[in-house]
This record gives structure tokens, C-alpha cells and sequence, in this order.
């Protein structure tokens, strides 16, 4: 029996097309399956461990519809545990955030420790001889991995290891983390939501072609204030050999090209050169330049992106299909002057967030999109930008490589269009030397 | 000059009004060159902007630049503008030692963008200053209730 999703997406290479029907942004149905063959089957970001720097520290989070307790148990091992009663259901963690040694369930007084080991139940003797609290814990998730301090759980307990998952976009995780031998989440979540289909903040996050129309505000008339020129940013649609649209492998991608003017080297150039200077004597110049020269938004499939400009995590799930939440949040290096970090934050919120230059208009942008989906006459988005050239960060590779995972999972008879492009010259990876 | 209930609620009266008339550059004459405007993260409302990322955190370079790009037709997400109607209740105000007055007041602010609604709901906690005869801004904090913009989604407005 043949998918009822078989069709929604239009692969052809040899044509130079990659169309995506827009019921794949309205249709409950398809909704469902992405629970399901998508989020139920991938590794889900959770948090960093910066975060519960302590035994017994502890963050409430909700991952895939889930509300979890991100926790750090009393011999100091990282877990996720399931926040809900193996009782009667109740959640068991009252407060956002802190630090305990029980989780109590106020409902019945059933209490757990950071492990989520039931330790007390009130009048056991009412449940007879039968009774062991070893068969109540808290439950956890299926797996629980980290990478350099990301911490990630699967609700598929035969996923393959989170390495291996993160495939080639480990590379460009280092190229990220490498840049400091100690980060941190700080303070300050920004909690927010689009009334838009999900897949449309996957697209917007890694797609070079619309940086200087929606965000002309920010590209042109802010950096300009910031001393710069609309010259600034032009790399972002110059079809050089840096302006990369790279497709990693399990649907993750990463779009690159050289970084322009930001607040922060606007206002921080000198710390940023004594930061460069340093990375220079560890890793070499190559390798240097590879973390520090270029602008680059990496995805990892299916919702997780990381904004290297803002050094920003974030992370969206759909409530319903014209619908997400999303959460995003800063990772910085640890142990840098108060003036650097506020300049770091300045950096991060003038673009992106809720009351960034950047943010809103995506907003903006995505919840019109969401609005254009009603018309249904019009059936087909248009995803082929780059099938006919190398692909630079505006073209719509990165894109293709997130559809194509996607379409395998929700329909197994799809086999996906293979893209033949001539090499980038010159453009071999300068690997760590360190 | 004298500062009483009157002036200090009328200053923040006439304010609301040149923010929901978008007269933007006549409101940012109401700020003092070494103003802030901030609107601190929901969930880490008492940390200062080097600690804790913040929605907003204007210097009055940046907060010149916001009421440039917001009149200017490239800010999508107010292009048109949105109709907006904010409420200030609960004024209270005391003199600081360096002669600065701490003004504490309540806001809604309802914003209207085709057809829904959002409601934005804090309290204000401001620095005024006399200068040039007139109270002006030396901080501008709105700190909101929200635990989450869900589901206004940005703060595409000044709050």
C-alpha cells in the first residue's frame, strides 16, 4: 500500500525542481506522521549542562510535547526524567528551576529523589505485601546522550548513537564550540511562538535569499548605523567560492559565507582580536579563520539550529499545524568581563528574538506565509533555488536536504533526488590541528 | 520645577499617547542621551543586562536606530502600523537620593494587527530626571507578566 502522503513532494533534479505541496504546512494529518516517524525518531535537544551545574540542580523543559525535568542527580550525573507521577499522573516539579533533593507529587505526597527513585509513599501498606517502590521511578526517556555538553534524549530506543546521528554536522558543532574552552547558558530564555507550520522556521533559519529584503532593516539601516555599509553583508548574495549552501547528511545542513559588520566587532573589536590571537596559538590560523571569519546558521534535523553570529540555540515544535513554540538561548564563553558579556547579549537580541531588528520580521513574514497556505488553488511551494549551480547560502540546498529527509520518513517508496554539483574550488576543509 | 502626582502621571499620559499615535521621534525626545530602554527576560526579570539576556536593551544609539527603522517602512512586522491602546495605572513615585525620581506604574497594552489581539501586561519601572524644565527618561524598564510570549510572538511595538 502506497503512502497517503505519496506525492507531496516533487524531486527533480534533472528538470532543476524541488516543489513541496502546502499541504505539507496545513494538514493535520501530516501533523500526526511527523510525531510520530519524525519527532518520535530523532534525537531532540534538551539542553546544555551548564545549565544544572550542580547535584541537584534542576530545569523544567518541555521536549516533544513532554514535560521533562532536566536534572543533575546527587552523584552528579546528567539525566532527563519524565515529570509525571507513575501514580495518577500529576507533574511533580513546581518550580521552573533550582535546586532539591525530592521531587514531591503534592497530589498524593509520593516523593522522588534526583535520580527519580521513589523514596516515600504515604500509608504504603494501603497497596498490600506485593508493594516495591523499585517498580514506581520516575520515567525516563528511552536514550539520553550529550555532545560537548549538549544534552539530547530520543524517544526511539533503537536510534542510532547521537555521534553518529549528528554525522557530519559535528564538524561545524566544533567549529562552534571550539571557540571557547568554557561556555554557558545564560540567564534569559526567550520563550516565543509564530502561528505558523513549523517547517517554515526551518526554512527561514537557513536561507540566505531573503536576508536583505526582509531584514534590510537590520542588514542596511542598522549596520550602517553601526558604522558600516550596505558593502558590509554583500557576501551574503555574491556567488563566491566561501558562500556556501552545504548539505550534511541526515537532513542536517549549514549555509556559511564570510561575516560582516555586527554590533559586536563594531564595539569589541580589540577583545575580539586578543580572543582570535589566543585561538591562533591553540588551533593555527586555518582553522581560526574557518571559526571566526565566517557567518554560519547550522540545523540539525529535524528542529534544532544553531546561530553562530549570536552564538543562539534554538528550538520549535508545532502545537498544530499553523502553530509552533519556540525557545531559544544563548551559549557564551564563561569567565569574560561584565561589559564583554553585555555587548555578547547586545549582539544576540539586536538581531534575533522577540524584540530584536530580525526576529519580528520573520515573524511577520512566516505567519503571512501561513495565511497564503489557505489558498489552495496554488498548490506547490518552490524550493529549487541552486539545483542548476553551485549552491551559495541563498540558494535552497540546505532546504532540499531538510524536505528530503523529511519525505523519506513520511513516505517510505520516496527515493531522493541526487543533485550533481562541480566542486567548490579551494574549498577543502581546513581541519583542527589541535 | 514641581514634581507631583500630576506631573508625573501626565508625563506618563501624554507619553502612552505619543506611542499609540506612533509620533516615535517626538517620544524619543522624551530620553536623555545616556538613557536605557530595557524589557527584561521573562524568566530572570531582576538581573541586570550583563547577566541576563534580555528582549530588550537599548542604549539611545540603539534605541534611535529602533524609532528610525520602525518609521520607515522596512519593519515588516509594523509595516502598517498596528493599532496599539495602552493603559498606565498604579502611579507611585518617590525621590531618589541623587534627586532622580523612581516611578513605579502598571501597563496593558493591547495590540491590534489583522483582526487578533495581543495583550501585553507589566509593570514600569522608571528613572525620570529633570532636565531643561522637563521630565525625562534616564531608564525605561517594562517588565512584564508574561512567562512566555505565546502568543504575541515578538515585541515588534515599544512596550
Amino acid at each position: 500500500m502506497s503512502s497517503p502522503f505519496h506525492g507531496l513532494v516533487r524531486d527533480e533534479p534533472d528538470n532543476g525542481l524541488f516543489l513541496v505541496n502546502r499541504r505539507a504546512f496545513t494538514d493535520p494529518e501530516i501533523m500526526a506522521a511527523e510525531r510520530r516517524e519524525i519527532f518520535e525518531r530523532s534525537w531532540l535537544y534538551v539542553g546544555h549542562e551548564s545549565e544544572i551545574p550542580e547535584p541537584g540542580s534542576f530545569v523544567r523543559r518541555k521536549v516533544a510535547w513532554r514535560p521533562v525535568i532536566f536534572v543533575r542527580d546527587d552523584e552528579g550525573t546528567v539525566r532527563v526524567l519524565f515529570d509525571t507521577c507513575p501514580h495518577r499522573g500529576n507533574t511533580v516539579c513546581k518550580e521552573p528551576r533550582g535546586k532539591t533533593r525530592r521531587f514531591q507529587c503534592f497530589y498524593h505526597g509520593w516523593s522522588f529523589n534526583t535520580r527519580g527513585e521513589l523514596v516515600a509513599v504515604p500509608d504504603s501498606a494501603g497497596y498490600g505485601g506485593k508493594f516495591d517502590k523499585k517498580d514506581y521511578p520516575l520515567p525516563q526517556p528511552p536514550r539520553v546522550q550529550s555532545y560537548r555538553g549538549l544534552v539530547f534524549l530520543s524517544l526511539d530506543p533503537g536510534i542510532a548513537d547521537l555521534a553518529t546521528w549528528l554525522g557530519n554536522a559535528r564538524e561545524y558543532l566544533d567549529l562552534i564550540l571550539d571557540y571557547s574552552d568554557d561556555v554557558e547558558i545564560v540567564p534569559g530564555q526567550q520563550s516565543y511562538s509564530m502561528r505558523a507550520n513549523w517547517k517554515l522556521l526551518v526554512e527561514n533559519s537557513i536561507d540566505g535569499y531573503h536576508a536583505f529584503m526582509t531584514h534590510e532593516r537590520y542588514f542596511i539601516d542598522y549596520v550602517e548605523d553601526l558604522g558600516g555599509s550596505a558593502k558590509d553583508w554583500e557576501s551574503l548574495v555574491q556567488p563566491t567560492p566561501e558562500n556556501l549552501g552545504i548539505e550534511l547528511g541526515g537532513g542536517h545542513a549549514v549555509i556559511e559565507n564570510p561575516i560582516g559588520r555586527l554590533p559586536m566587532s563594531a564595539n569589541a573589536a580589540q577583545w575580539l582580536g586578543d580572543v582570535r590571537g589566543k585561538l591562533v596559538a591553540k588551533f593555527g590560523e586555518e582553522y581560526t579563520r574557518r571559526m571566526t571569519g565566517f557567518s554560519r546558521n547550522l540545523f540539525i534535523f529535524p528542529n534544532l539550529i544553531f546561530v553562530q553570529n549570536f552564538r543562539t540555540v534554538r528550538t520549535f515544535y508545532p502545537m498544530s499545524p499553523d502553530y509552533m513554540e519556540v525557545n531559544a538561548w544563548a551559549l557564551l564563553p564563561r569567565g569574560e568581563p561584565p561589559e564583554i558579556r553585555r555587548l555578547r547579549h547586545d549582539n544576540f537580541i539586536s538581531f534575533l528574538g522577540p524584540g530584536g531588528f530580525g526576529t519580528p520580521d520573520d515573524v511577520e513574514a512566516l505567519e503571512n506565509c501561513q495565511r497564503g497556505f489557505a489558498v489552495h488553488e496554488l498548490a506547490w511551494s518552490d524550493i529549487s533555488r541552486g539545483m542548476k549551480r553551485r549552491p551559495t547560502s541563498s540558494d535552497e540546498l540546505q532546504m532540499r536536504a531538510f524536505w528530503r529527509q523529511w519525505y523519506q520518513r513520511l513516505d517510505p517508496a520516496y527515493v531522493p533526488g541526487v543533485e550533481r554539483h562541480a566542486p567548490v574550488p579551494g574549498a577543502a576543509p581546513a581541519r583542527k590541528v589541535a | 520645577m514641581k514634581i507631583d502626582r500630576d506631573t508625573i502621571e501626565t508625563f506618563l499620559y501624554r507619553e502612552a499617547a505619543l506611542l499609540d499615535a506612533w509620533k516615535l521621534t517626538q517620544w524619543l525626545e522624551l530620553f536623555t542621551p545616556e538613557a536605557e530602554y530595557l524589557v527584561p527576560p521573562l524568566d530572570a526579570r531582576d538581573l541586570p543586562p550583563e547577566q541576563a539576556l534580555h528582549l530588550v536593551a537599548d542604549d539611545h544609539a540603539r534605541l534611535s536606530s529602533r524609532v528610525k527603522q520602525m518609521l520607515k517602512g522596512n519593519a515588516h512586522a509594523e509595516d502598517p502600523q498596528s493599532r496599539t491602546r495602552r493603559s498606565v495605572t498604579n502611579v507611585l513615585f518617590e525621590e531618589n537620593a541623587d534627586g532622580s525620581i523612581a516611578v513605579d506604574a502598571n501597563f496593558i497594552i493591547h495590540r491590534v494587527r489583522r483582526e487578533l489581539v495581543d495583550v501585553y501586561m507589566g509593570r514600569y519601572e522608571h528613572v525620570l530626571v529633570v532636565r531643561d524644565g522637563a521630565l525625562r527618561f534616564r531608564m525605561r524598564k517594562s517588565i512584564l507578566d508574561l512567562e512566555a510570549l505565546r502568543p504575541q510572538g515578538k515585541i515588534s511595538i515599544i512596550l
